[in-house]
């Protein structure tokens, strides 16, 4: 299945209404530090294209820029990464979101259920531990509860290391985005890893669109 | 709206293929069920050769079945015949077929071919047909066994569907084990026209049945079954246990979200979300299945536990507390001050109710009722009965009994026994709330008289408190759905 660009998935779930750390594009080196002044600082700088849906392996993430110095020689770096085969690539400048809780949530298309909204534990350990629970889109609200509840980490939702108590509210409002985006036929699946629990509330800080 | 299976559960007569006089074969066998367990209607046997066998008359062919009496077909005909057996049947006024024979769509592509012409056969005749290559259907209510297996269970209100006949077996054994009774069963075979989902909205429209119960291994269409099994659990408790649950593994894909959807967490994801109640193993669905049946909804998850000595008790705290269902009901003051005056202070005082042997012979059915009456206490669990009625039993097989003032002391033992048993049930009804009896005697010693009474109360009688607990963990769970979605 095809991929979008991270620019390209984060409008997709950004207009369902997921909430996404703030972000914008840049060409070039120039606009990419305008864009860091902008956010404001720190900010992560991507390689951003449609074929690249590996960014992390590649080592095409630059985290916790914190001068213009630092973006400009970030984007530099990046721009000078982009291989042929990776076609039209720009830049992803983004605020640099912090919280010591990480989620993954999701979108699959099932053969024997059809779409299927997935929530689990994120971070590194997330496929070792496996904390994940599904749910059939389309949604209902209690579901999307029943969907959190599910988790067997339960505690991590709870105020944690000063950080307080996940907003249910606003993970089930994430978790009823990718319910609406399942009715668009065209994506097949959507990834938002990690989601990042800052204040209490998810962000998703990269999102990654497969199309049909 | 269900498909209408009546002709199938509740056939005025029934007539049966494939008989002949070898007692082994499965024509024969049907015949021999159909005959042994207390069907009233009309019953015809069809077989190669006319005459008698098991003293029923034979008809040389279907051309032979008079019109109008008999309602089902049990075919136990080899593929190639049954076609035009179905056709002559249907003009004849059968309305539905169970197809036992194999040979279809399990056994290659003739076979593939030969089941997609009998499906096409009932459409256009307007049949109902299950199977093919099932065991068989029982409906206790019509005193129905048509089976190629044994046994026939006692009645009862649990229906099971499932696409492993062998577990069909399963369910009705343990229902004969426990005394907790089936009303319809069947053997889904192949599936070829009638489905799961199809024999449980005929369920949910059953009179005779309160819960459902299946085993299911493949869903080719798994929307399709969660949209519609979703509707039956508003009406009815349906309690699944799934085959082939580790067969998952990673896919190929570019997200993670799909290198994590294993098969097993997206079904639980769907059983959940459909409301239907998912069991572990055959044991503990039978045994979920045989709660809804026989015990009332609770209207919440406050869960007291009341036992005659200690680690009993104990253990059960745990296992209601690790339950994530489930919380162990502070005991509420008003209580533990009636329980005061009604033992030695010795007694524990708190949840679980420990009676630290200081009970005396009306303390336990007048605790149970008190307890199930306090509105601060949702479900019962209760234990250590039974003890009274090993005794007597190692008394009354002694060499000293009689004597010695021996039969008395057992005669009342025994008497206590049926008592508490009777109690737990009497609490149960008067304050609708689930009180579960757990003891290992239910399976060490079925004889003893506590487990009899439990039996002869229509209860189960569980074989452990983790087992009550988990049983009692489904209703609970069951019941908040039923109230949070409806």
């Amino acid at each position: 299945m095809p991929t979008l660009s991270e620019a390209a998935s984060r409008r997709i779930v950004e207009d369902a209404g997921v909430a996404v750390s703030p972000w914008t594009t840049a060409a070039d080196i120039g606009s990419a530090e305008e864009a860091a002044a902008s956010l404001g600082l720190p900010v992560v700088a991507k390689l951003c294209g449609d074929a690249i849906a590996h960014k992390t392996e590649r080592g095409l993430v630059r985290l916790g820029l914190s001068s213009a110095d630092e973006v400009g020689a970030a984007a530099a770096d990046l721009l000078a990464a982009a291989r042929p085969e990776d076609g039209e690539v720009e830049l992803l400048i983004s605020s640099m979101v912090r919280g010591n809780r990480e989620l993954i949530a999701g979108l699959i298309r099932d053969e024997q259920f059809g779409p299927c909204v997935m929530l689990g534990l994120g971070g590194i350990l997330a496929e070792a531990v496996a904390d994940v629970a599904f749910r059939l889109a389309p949604l209902e609200r209690a579901d999307a509860f029943d969907l959190i509840d599910d988790l067997g980490a339960q505690s991590l939702l709870d105020e944690f290391r000063g950080e307080p108590a996940v907003d249910r509210e606003a993970l089930a409002d994430t978790l009823m985005a990718l319910s609406r985006i399942a009715e668009n036929t065209h994506i097949h699946s959507v990834d938002l890893n990690p989601l990042i629990v800052v204040d209490g509330r998810p962000v998703a800080v990269d999102a990654l669109v497969e199309t049909a | 709206m269900a498909r209408d299976l009546t002709p199938l559960f509740e056939p005025r007569g029934v007539v049966v293929t494939g008989v002949s006089s070898h007692p082994g074969k499965f024509g024969f066998v049907a015949l021999h069920n159909v005959l042994s367990c207390g069907f009233s209607g009309p019953v015809f046997a069809v077989g190669r050769e006319e005459g008698e066998v098991l003293g029923h008359p034979v008809l040389a062919s279907i051309e032979a079945l008079p019109e109008n009496q008999a309602d089902l077909l049990v075919l136990c005909t080899p593929a190639g015949a049954n076609e035009g057996i179905v056709r002559t049947a249907a003009a004849r006024g059968v309305r539905a077929v169970f197809c036992a024979a194999g040979g279809y769509s399990e056994a290659g592509p003739e076979g593939i071919e030969a089941e997609a012409r009998l499906v096409a056969l009932a459409d256009e005749l307007g049949l109902v047909l299950a199977g093919p290559n099932g065991q068989g259907v029982v409906s206790t209510p019509a005193g129905l066994c048509a089976q190629i297996v044994a046994p026939y269970p006692p009645r009862g209100r649990i229906a099971v569907a499932s696409q492993s006949g062998n577990f069909v077996s399963a369910f009705l054994n343990y229902a004969g084990q426990t005394g907790i009774g089936i009303s319809r069963a069947v053997s889904a075979g192949n599936a070829a026209a009638t489905s799961v989902a199809d024999y449980l909205e005929w369920f949910a429209e059953d009179d005779e049945t309160d819960v459902a119960l299946c085993y299911l291994e493949g869903l080719p269409d798994g929307r399709a079954f969660y949209e519609r099994v979703r509707e039956v659990t508003r009406r009815m408790p349906v309690v699944v246990v799934k085959g082939g649950t580790t067969s998952g593994g990673q896919r190929a894909a570019a997200s993670h979200t799909g290198s994590l959807a294993s098969d097993d967490r997206i079904f639980d994801g769907m059983a959940r979300q459909a409301g239907l109640v998912r069991a572990a193993t055959i044991e503990s669905a039978f045994e979920a299945a045989a709660t809804f049946a026989t015990q009332p909804l609770p209207s919440g998850n406050r869960v007291m536990v009341l036992t005659t000595a200690g680690g009993w008790g104990v253990v059960t705290a745990d296992a209601v507390t690790a339950h994530p269902d489930l919380t162990l009901a502070a005991l509420p003051d008003d209580l533990r001050t009636a329980i005061d005056g009604m033992l030695p202070p010795r007694w524990s005082r708190n949840n679980p109710i420990d009676l630290a042997g200081g009970e005396t012979r009306d303390t336990i059915p007048e605790l149970l009722d008190l307890t199930a009456a306090h509105p601060e206490v949702d479900a019962i669990v209760q234990l250590g009965l039974g003890i009274q009625g090993n005794t007597a039993s190692l008394t009354r097989s002694g060499p000293f009994h009689p004597d010695h003032g021996l039969e008395r002391i057992v005669d009342y033992h025994e008497r206590q026994e049926r008592r508490y048993a009777a109690a737990a049930a009497a609490a149960a009804d008067a304050h609708g709330k689930p009180v579960l009896v757990a003891s290992e005697l239910a399976v060490a010693r079925p004889d003893n008289p506590m487990v009899a009474a439990v039996r002869d109360s229509g209860r189960l009688c569980y074989p452990s408190a983790d087992r009550a607990v988990t049983a009692l963990g489904h209703l609970v769970r069951y019941a908040a759905r039923r109230r949070a979605r409806t």
